[in-house]
């Protein structure tokens, strides 16, 4: 797509990283809330490549990395069912689970399948009257709104057979228990484009008046990541402290009014737990009373769940940023994407997953004008 | 997990995440999952802990996508597939394609030039005639375009439920001609790593039908036999070091493959790489990575440097190597283990893949 290449090109990106390094007198750190923009950090080698002054912490914004194993759990139990076809987005069909994954369910017979949208998980409950459909609905505020809409529709079109496993997370609360926690070492953040596409940029003043920190609404091509870090550097540099948009083609401050309505209808806002983090204040949603006929976990009865949780791992050392993923020493020996130990190396968004996969080894990052092959 | 309405996050104390603990690790599965066909570090593992002692040939054990032995003083490649695919037409293509495709381009790899094929058609009891006739029809097509005859074959039935319409299986038998050695082992640091057209079109097509994907572009598979295309790289020097076709996991299989199997490194130019629009469209949407994905009408070839050149030449000269590309080389450095350079001049590791890829939430 000429669109996407536009985002990754070389030339731009090199006037962005003399910028950075032009402006940058003294060590800064910075957190990219996205596991997205992690994604495209590790991916990219933009780590690698900037100076070293600007540090990126790799935030909690992974929505698969996140999900409780209560839940998890409880999509296990509920696929399992043999009235039951469970629908998800792909992604989660490889988290662990206190013992198993959706895969095995599959394996062992379970109706799984995979969706590319809510709306697709609720035509196969119309397609299928006689069982249960139930759409695992996970994510930040990028995914909730769909979910919302389809429970709206299943209700609007009176398709009883139909629920929606909610655990959704909300990006504010989680960076005020960053910016709250004794051991942050975050000056600024990297907001996440897509979330503010949908919720605008009004939740963010307050935090960054709040903790004194510059808040930057950035993009996930490896230029928007760059703009999004010099306009951040730029402010700490200068000592402000911001909210300012660095991804306008596709975040207006006011967000997605429609959505936002949507998402006041259907979901309530709810104290929620965090896979390897513990339960944040009022940091996710769940279905409304108005809706609670359409909630999974109630309809299925899947409360008494008890889970196996061991405390193996660092990842909340890596997700404060006091260690790099390969500075733990179960990196890649006992924990890998396929025997994850925690939750930030379960989904290919995780820190320690983008790690893994990408930089296994001490490669010497080649200037930008050299070529290096051929 | 608690779920009760908040009154005020600033009522609640804060949250020490020096505490963050962790999940518990996945056990390794005691069932099949699909990841084990995906052709990545799962189907690795299921061949090498289960087939390969249980076979005991010395053969099967160099794991080759051909078997390649002497017989009557002839150098022969063997191989064999089988072809699950949904749906069982698709744009530019079908599973009688791929079932000739597919084995030829394994004997290819080795250097042979298909001549039989066997064919085995599992059929599902219910499945309208029209579809077997359309997928028999298509089959023997595409085995008349390859030069290749299929000399023996197998039906079976299974019950309604217990398949998907039509599986096939075709097992190929070629001659190598001499002087041809195409192994993985033969590669050494500065061998020039060719792909020949364009990644990911066959995955992309088959995920837009499958799916009912629409990527504003009608996409159809590359699916083609490759024997030609082989031939007139082997005219130009016989001394091509390893051909692969990177079908299931794509190119990051493939090129892991070689890595390991020749105990050298492999560093690829990113931007080299050719990705058509409509490919990095619906890899970016899906948030699927092109290197990944499978392909059926392509090859990478390592190529001694002072042949690189006329190779590419020769190879941009044939239609199915109109977009052949120089992407990369074998270095001594990192062995094992394949390499990019991305385009922003960053580097990262492109490993095995571990099943299949999966759409991302977001």
């Amino acid at each position: 797509m000429k669109y996407i290449d536009e985002f990754q090109n070389p030339e731009l990106a090199r006037r962005l990283f003399d910028e950075i390094r032009a402006t940058v007198t003294r060590p800064w750190a910075l957190m990219e809330v996205c596991g997205g923009q992690t994604h495209t950090i590790i991916r990219h080698g933009i780590d690698q490549l900037l100076p070293d002054e600007v540090e990126l912490i790799h935030g909690p914004g992974c929505p698969v990395c996140v999900t409780p194993l209560e839940v998890i759990d409880k999509a296990l139990e509920i696929a399992a069912r043999p009235d039951v076809i469970f629908c998800s987005f792909g992604d989660m069909l490889r988290v662990p689970g206190s013992d198993r994954d959706l895969f095995q369910v599959r394996g062992e017979g379970g109706d799984v399948r995979v969706v590319y949208s809510p709306l697709d998980a609720l035509k196969i409950a119309q397609q299928n009257p006689h069982r249960e459909v139930v759409f695992f609905g996970i994510g930040f505020e990028t995914t909730a709104p769909p979910n919302a809409m389809t429970v709206h529709q299943a209700r609007r079109l009176g398709i009883p057979n139909f629920s929606l496993l909610v655990s959704h997370v909300r990006v504010p609360p989680a960076i005020e228990a960053i910016m709250t926690s004794p051991s942050c070492r975050v000056q600024a953040f990297l907001a996440a484009g897509h979330v503010c596409s949908v919720m605008g940029m009004g939740e963010y003043p307050e935090l960054a008046e709040r903790f004194k920190v510059p808040i930057v609404v950035t993009g996930f091509e490896p230029l928007d990541i760059l703009e999004g870090i010099r306009r951040t550097v730029r402010q700490l540099e200068r000592g402000e402290h911001t909210v300012d948009n660095a991804y306008p083609r596709a975040v207006r401050p006011e967000g997605n009014p429609a959505a936002q309505a949507m998402l006041a209808d259907v979901f309530e806002v709810t104290d929620r737990a965090w896979r390897g983090i513990g339960t944040i204040p009022a940091s996710g949603w769940r279905l409304s009373e108005r809706y609670r006929d359409y909630d999974a976990e109630h309809r299925f009865a899947v409360g008494g769940i008890t889970t196996r949780e061991p405390a193996a791992c660092r990842s909340g050392e890596v997700l404060q940023g006091l260690i790099k993923p390969n500075e733990c020493p179960s990196f890649g020996t006992t924990c890998t994407p396929r025997t994850p130990l925690g939750a930030t190396m379960v989904s290919s968004e995780g820190a320690c997953a983008a790690y893994y996969l990408y930089r296994r080894l001490g490669v010497t990052p080649t200037p930008l004008e050299a070529s290096p092959v051929v | 997990m608690s779920d009760t309405t908040s009154q005020s996050p600033r009522d609640l104390p804060a949250v020490d995440i020096s505490g963050w603990t962790c999940p518990t690790p996945l056990r390794e599965t005691p069932r099949v999952v699909m990841g084990h066909g995906g052709g990545g570090a799962l189907s690795a593992e299921l061949v090498q802990q289960i087939f390969v002692p249980a076979f005991g040939g010395e053969l099967l054990a160099q794991l080759g996508d051909s078997a390649v032995f002497s017989l009557g003083g002839l150098r022969l490649a063997f191989s064999t597939d089988s072809y699950v695919v949904r749906p069982l037409f698709f744009p530019g293509g079908s599973i009688g394609d791929l079932a000739v495709n597919g084995t030829v381009n394994d004997l290819a790899m080795s250097g042979a030039r298909a001549a039989y094929l066997s064919c085995g058609f599992i059929l599902e009891e219910g499945v309208e005639m029209p579809v077997v006739a359309g997928v028999a029809d298509a089959l023997g097509a595409a085995a008349r375009a390859a030069g290749v005859e299929v000399a023996t074959g197998d039906t079976k039935v299974v019950e309604a439920g217990h398949g998907d319409g039509v599986y096939l299986n075709t097992a190929g038998i070629g001659l190598i001609p001499p002087g041809v050695d195409l192994r993985p082992q033969r590669v050494v640091p500065g061998d020039v790593v060719i792909v020949s057209g364009d990644l990911g079109v066959h995955g992309v097509a088959i995920m837009s039908v499958r799916e009912g994907l629409e990527f504003g572009v009608e996409i159809e598979s590359d699916c083609a036999a490759l024997g030609g295309l082989v031939q007139t790289m082997l005219a130009v020097t016989p001394d091509l070091h390893v051909l692969r076709d990177p079908t299931r996991g794509g190119l990051a299989a493939a090129l892991n493959e070689i890595a390991t199997a020749s105990a050298t490194g492999v560093v690829i130019n990113e931007r080299a790489i050719p990705v058509p629009p409509v490919v990095a469209n619906a890899c970016a949407i899906l948030g699927l990575d092109p290197m990944y994905v499978a392909n059926e009408g392509k090859l990478v070839a390592f190529v001694p440097r002072e042949h690189a050149d006329a190779v590419l030449d020769a190879m941009r000269a044939h239609p199915l190597g109109a977009g052949a590309a120089v992407i990369g080389e074998a270095v001594a450095a990192h062995p094992g283990m394949v390499v990019a350079r991305t385009p922003l001049g960053g580097t990262r590791v492109v490993d095995l893949p571990l099943g299949e890829q999966l759409p991302r939430i977001c």
